[in-house]
């Protein structure tokens, strides 16, 4: 495992240029996750109108892996609905706990297929799941 | 003083000849989170499970007074090594644990049935003095003790180069101050605790003085005689002893008025249905079977340390901390978290690289074999009060050497040529 197929130029991308990273009003939803083992945070905003994720908007301090899968995971789940987000959020988990054994379907995930490699190094596995789990947390307070 | 010879005992630690990542030779700078273990560890404990496993103080027979004499040999090894007495020598599971029956000397001594003449009553008219720089372990019992008891916690600051700032110390310690627990040396900035100023305080306003010297005592020589401080701490594993044991020294006539934490087998002279009379220290404090077998594993430890020395010991982190500073703060953008003088700091050294987040770093690092740690390093108020939000911790131990340090100097900078910073 190279550190070039674990760090993809799209997480470094991303990572220096994140999507969504500014906290935006009007908002349904804030919820605030944190990986106590690491001091990483994320702040995440969420807004749903009509079973669609109408605005979602971030900030927060962390790793290149972090970071990117959050800015990543909103472009995904911005403008889809809510049960489709939180479907794909399933998946990237699903992804995220394979211990690296296979890639992620990148007709559904795209960009967040990047982050297989991430799979097969436990210890940053949480990093690339925060973004996600923040959302998570807002999509099932949203109603 | 011959310097030591690493080589040599490198061959001790098979550890430290495994391969890592990519085909990479181990480099292990993580040793102030846990040190590896000689051969001598390993073979006193599997010695002790294979041939002479018994509960100590217990039973009339060989083996139990083989296990009894194996287990207060390691705490005549532990006294002495401390220059303590070795009815102060307590072994606990860990220094966390040391340092809460500390605290909770103090809470049981001050609810329930009082003992308001007991140097361990806290109430809500005293204070307790910590500092910014503490571990979780040294913080959070005496946070709780605070809560508990009503009591203020009051703390030292952290300065901008992240030692304990003492400026207001005649202020922060008073009259009214029940306990100051800090630690030796800082598990993140490696800066070195100035033990006597404090303790000429702490024996003016007639206080207690708890040192948290798990930074310290696997590093340096630490004599408690010398020191004027009431309770001290250090872990066995990050002393190249084995998990599961920690010291807590303490001076005798203290801990003769603590209550203990812990009740049940062995810690008593008497006991009724519905009363008891504690035994005198150290008993009284290790309620249960003991943990032989990692106590005589951590009296191996010692014996290696003592055999090494540890003036060659200190005396080689030091070199090899100089080697680092020079090379480290060479690399542009690289910032040290912590002092810069050698002075006055041990072989724990933080830092920030501007544009790698410490995980990413840490991953570089750990694609060459190089096994450092990143976070907040259990301290997260002095990160907070250091506007860092985690840092990479490189921390070195008697076994590591110079071209080690050159390993994790040019892998830093690659680092920085791989997020092209």
């Amino acid at each position: 495992m190279s550190l070039e197929s674990l760090y993809q130029e799209i997480i470094l991308d991303h990572y220096k240029n994140p999507h969504y990273k500014e906290l935006h009003a009007p908002y349904d939803v804030e919820v605030h996750h944190n990986n106590p083992s690491c001091g990483d945070e994320v702040t995440l905003r969420l807004s749903v109108e009509k079973g669609i994720v109408a605005s979602i908007s971030w900030n927060g301090v962390g790793c290149s892996i972090s970071q990117a899968s959050t800015s990543i995971m909103c472009d995904l789940v911005n403008g889809s609905s809510k049960v489709q987000g939180l479907e794909l959020e399933r998946l990237f988990l699903e992804l995220m706990q394979s211990k690296g054994n296979f890639s992620g379907d990148v007709e559904v995930l795209e960009d967040a297929v990047a982050f297989s490699g991430v799979a097969k190094y436990p210890a940053r596995v949480k990093c690339a799941l925060l973004g996600w789990m923040a959302f998570r947390d807002a999509a099932l307070r949203e109603n | 003083m011959p310097a030591l010879d690493v080589d040599l005992l490198r061959a001790d630690f098979p550890i430290l000849s495994r391969i890592v990542r990519n085909g990479h030779k181990l480099i292990y700078l993580d040793n102030g989170a846990t040190a590896q273990k000689p051969y001598s560890v390993v073979d006193a404990e599997r010695d002790f499970y294979l041939n002479h496993n018994a509960a100590a103080h217990r039973g009339a027979h060989l083996l139990a007074e083989e296990a009894t004499d194996a287990f207060e040999g390691a705490r005549r090894t532990v006294a002495s090594f401390l220059t303590a007495q070795v009815d102060e020598i307590i072994f606990t599971k860990s220094a966390t644990e040391s340092l809460n029956a500390v605290a909770y000397g103090f809470l049981n001594s001050s609810i329930g049935a009082q003992d308001t003449k007991s140097p361990f009553y806290v109430n809500s008219s005293m204070n307790i003095v910590v500092s910014e720089l503490e571990h979780h372990a040294n913080l959070l019992p005496w946070q709780q003790l605070a809560q508990r008891t009503g009591a203020t916690l009051r703390w030292f600051p952290v300065d901008h180069q992240g030692r304990m700032n003492l400026q207001d110390i005649n202020v922060i310690i008073d009259e009214k101050t029940a306990v100051v627990a800090l630690t030796h040396q800082s598990n993140v900035t490696g800066a070195i605790t100035d033990v006597e100023r404090i303790s000429k305080r702490v024996r003016e306003v007639g206080s207690i003085f708890v040192l948290d010297a798990c930074q310290s005592v696997p590093h340096f020589g630490v004599d408690v005689s010398a020191l004027d401080i009431d309770f001290l701490t250090f872990s066995g594993h990050k002393a190249l002893g084995p998990t599961g044991v920690g010291v807590l020294w303490g001076r005798y006539e203290l801990l003769e008025q603590m209550p203990p934490m812990l009740t049940g087998g062995s810690m008593i002279e008497s006991t009724t249905i519905d009363s008891a009379k504690f035994a005198a220290p150290p008993k009284r404090f290790e309620a249960g079977v003991p943990n032989m077998a990692q106590v005589v594993g951590l009296s191996a430890a010692i014996e290696y340390l003592n055999n090494v020395g540890m003036f060659a010991i200190e005396e080689h982190e030091q070199q090899l901390t100089a080697r680092a500073l020079e090379g480290l703060t060479a690399i542009p953008g690289l910032t040290i978290v912590g002092p810069t003088d050698l002075k006055e700091r041990g072989g724990v050294l933080s830092f920030t690289v501007d544009g790698i987040h410490p995980h990413d770093m840490g991953q570089v690092l750990d694609d060459k074999g190089i096994a450092v740690r990143t976070g907040h390093h259990c301290a997260w108020p002095l990160m907070q009060s250091m506007k860092v939000q985690a840092t990479t911790r490189a921390s070195f131990y008697l076994y590591n050497t110079a071209h080690e340090i050159d390993e994790l100097i040019a892998g830093i900078i690659d680092a920085k040529r791989f997020f092209k910073v």
